[in-house]
């Protein structure tokens, strides 16, 4: 332990505390969570192994049955984009938030000036860089097994990776309500159950004209139909109204959550 | 319940740093605080006492914005908590029960981003950083928290809420769960920082010597309310400057009844096998206690005389001791 000399400042000026603004404060939230990202590989490296692993899996048992029954389809392109949201679906920064509740460290952010909506956003910024981080060994293993963005080239290819983030920025509103409204990580964790419905209820094995009628009906409801589809579109050129329809779905699915996410942010504020 | 409020009670000439008027918190039917009344003035050392569940934290909860009073005023550097928050949170340092760290950061880290949480500037983090050494480990400053022992997380959870040097610093059970020498490292920085800087420090503890060494007033609070008040002194005064304490095998009441017969005794108080004399003069005292209770028939196992604590007078409060949970 140092000497016990006093605590007196030593600038002739004491340093006094002052509000940072919203920005400043929600990059120094997103600062935190991007630091502590490689400290949490034991979260994020099994949830980047299961999409490798399912992309060369379903490749493998369906490609020869899908280009039977679909003349034309690059089986190995459609099924990028699945990878792509497996990865990014559900996972955040949810569960260190609960972490963060059931420490008493979110009681120690919530005593301090910053902005309230600073909090979540600031974790926000940080799932979206890893999300887009995420994406590049998808990218890669795509690249391996033949999958190409001759139609759109690189900028479509930035597009694939930003939807992917898109969808997966919108979605983290789902496990970051939950979290605020529990503070309990394995409701947090069973938040992962929502991805089950929006991944299988649509075209990710299979396009629509090869489903049985009932699964085809549903998957138009189904907003990652939408997403996946339009990610798809990038494979074969620049589709105005696919990317469009994908925006749409993903800015609605990010309405819903994150309002749920930030409903629950002020009730956790309020309740105290 | 009678609240007793003492000498030392702030003037209007010295700034108020803390004050509350009727503040009340129920979680549903539960009341945690009630009616609370305070003021604190600028440059004090005020002192929660009371056992776990008496409410302290709850109080310091909502005085530092954490939760929202149910009903009743308070404000805080002359903010109003519930109106004007932010401003509250510019101005205050709190350290919780529970040490909140991150134990995947490192000391230094958690000090920084403290740091920036006030808007501090990179020069200004540094240079605080260094100020507080005296709290900190500084060896140990680039490890990560989660290897640091109990006293260096209390110690380093101290320095975060210094960082901004804040006007009035809330301390909840600062000491609770500390070796004997991280306690007094914190309390001799708790007696520099309201000595050198002046600055108001409203603690809790379930430690009658801790409240006794350090607070200038002390508040005594049970099951929600505010039941006595003054300095350490004065509230040992009101009970007296010694105690006469009997362990007995017999029936405590019959004791109790002896005890208050003779000659100079003020109070008599009954916990479990304990009576408890207050007296001016316990050396004067304690023979004609003893012989009272000898022609009572009443088997005593120990007597013994000390001078009044903080827990005599909590007992003779609220007729319970203050039960020290670790």
């Amino acid at each position: 332990m140092s000497s016990a000399a006093g605590l007196r400042p030593a600038s002739a000026e004491v340093v006094r505390a002052r509000p940072s603004g919203f920005f400043k404060d929600m990059v120094s939230v997103s600062n935190r969570a991007l630091r502590l990202l490689p400290r949490d590989l034991e979260a994020i490296i099994p949830a980047l192994l299961v999409p490798l692993f399912f992309l060369v899996v379903t490749i493998g048992a369906i490609q020869n049955l899908a280009d039977q029954a679909v003349s034309g389809l690059d089986y190995k392109a459609f099924q990028l984009p699945v990878a792509i949201m497996t990865a990014v679906t559900g996972m955040s920064r949810a569960n260190s938030l609960v972490i963060d509740i059931s420490d008493g460290y979110f009681d120690r952010l919530l005593m301090t000036p910053i902005n309230r909506y600073a909090l979540l956003l600031g974790l926000m910024v940080a799932d979206f860089t890893l999300f887009m981080v995420m994406a590049v060994p998808v990218i890669a293993l795509g690249f391996a097994i033949g999958v190409s963005f001759g139609a759109t080239g690189v900028l479509g290819l930035l597009v694939f990776v930003l939807f992917g983030a898109l969808w997966g920025l919108a979605y983290t509103g789902f496990p970051y309500a939950i979290a605020l409204r529990t503070g309990n990580p394995a409701a947090v964790n069973s938040s992962f159950l929502l991805f089950f419905p929006f991944m299988f209820l649509t075209t990710a094995w299979v396009e629509r004209e090869v489903m049985t009628d009932w699964l085809a009906a549903i998957t138009w409801f189904n907003p990652m139909t939408y997403a996946l589809e339009g990610m798809r579109s990038l494979f074969a050129g620049w589709r105005g109204w696919a990317l469009g329809r994908a925006l749409l779905a993903i800015g609605a699915v990010g309405l819903v959550a994150q309002t749920l996410a930030f409903r629950s942010l002020r009730g956790r504020v309020r309740r105290g | 319940m009678r609240i007793s409020r003492l000498s030392l009670v702030p003037s209007s000439a010295v700034p108020t740093a803390i004050s509350a008027q009727g503040l009340r918190r129920t979680y549903g039917d539960v009341v945690a605080v009630d009616s609370l009344d305070l003021e604190v003035v600028a440059g004090e050392i005020y002192g929660f006492l009371g056992p776990n569940g008496a409410g302290k934290s709850t109080a310091v909860r909502m005085l530092c914005t954490l939760a929202s009073a149910t009903a009743g005023t308070a404000s805080v550097a002359g903010y109003d908590v519930a109106t004007e928050g932010e401003k509250v949170r510019l101005s205050i340092g709190v350290a919780l029960q529970d040490a909140a760290l991150d134990g995947k950061l490192t000391g230094r880290e958690t000090l920084t981003l403290q740091g920036r949480y006030y808007g501090l500037e990179r020069g200004s983090i540094a240079a605080r950083i260094e100020e507080l050494a005296p709290l900190l480990e500084m060896d140990a400053i680039d490890r990560r928290v989660s290897t640091y022992s109990g006293g260096m997380k209390r110690r380093l959870d101290l320095a975060a809420a210094l960082m901004h040097n804040p006007e009035v610093l809330f301390l909840d059970e600062p000491t609770t769960g500390l070796d004997p020498i991280s306690r007094a490292v914190v309390w001799e920085q708790i007696r520099r920082l309201n000595r050198d800087l002046g600055m108001t420090i409203f603690l809790t503890t379930q430690y009658l010597e801790e409240a006794d060494a350090l607070t200038h007033r002390v508040g005594i609070l049970n099951e929600g309310r505010l039941v006595a008040e003054g300095t350490p002194d004065e509230l040992k005064r009101t009970v007296g400057s010694d105690v006469v304490v009997a362990r007995v095998a017999g029936d405590t009441e019959v004791a109790a009844a002896a005890i208050g017969q003779v000659p100079g005794i003020s109070h008599v108080e009954v916990y479990g096998n304990e009576v408890s004399a207050a007296t001016g003069d316990g050396a004067s005292a304690i023979s004609p206690v003893a012989v009272s209770l000898a022609a009572a028939g009443v088997e005593v196992t120990d007597l013994s005389i000390h001078p009044t604590t903080l827990d005599d007078v909590f007992l003779e409060l609220t007729g319970a001791r203050i039960e020290v949970e670790e």
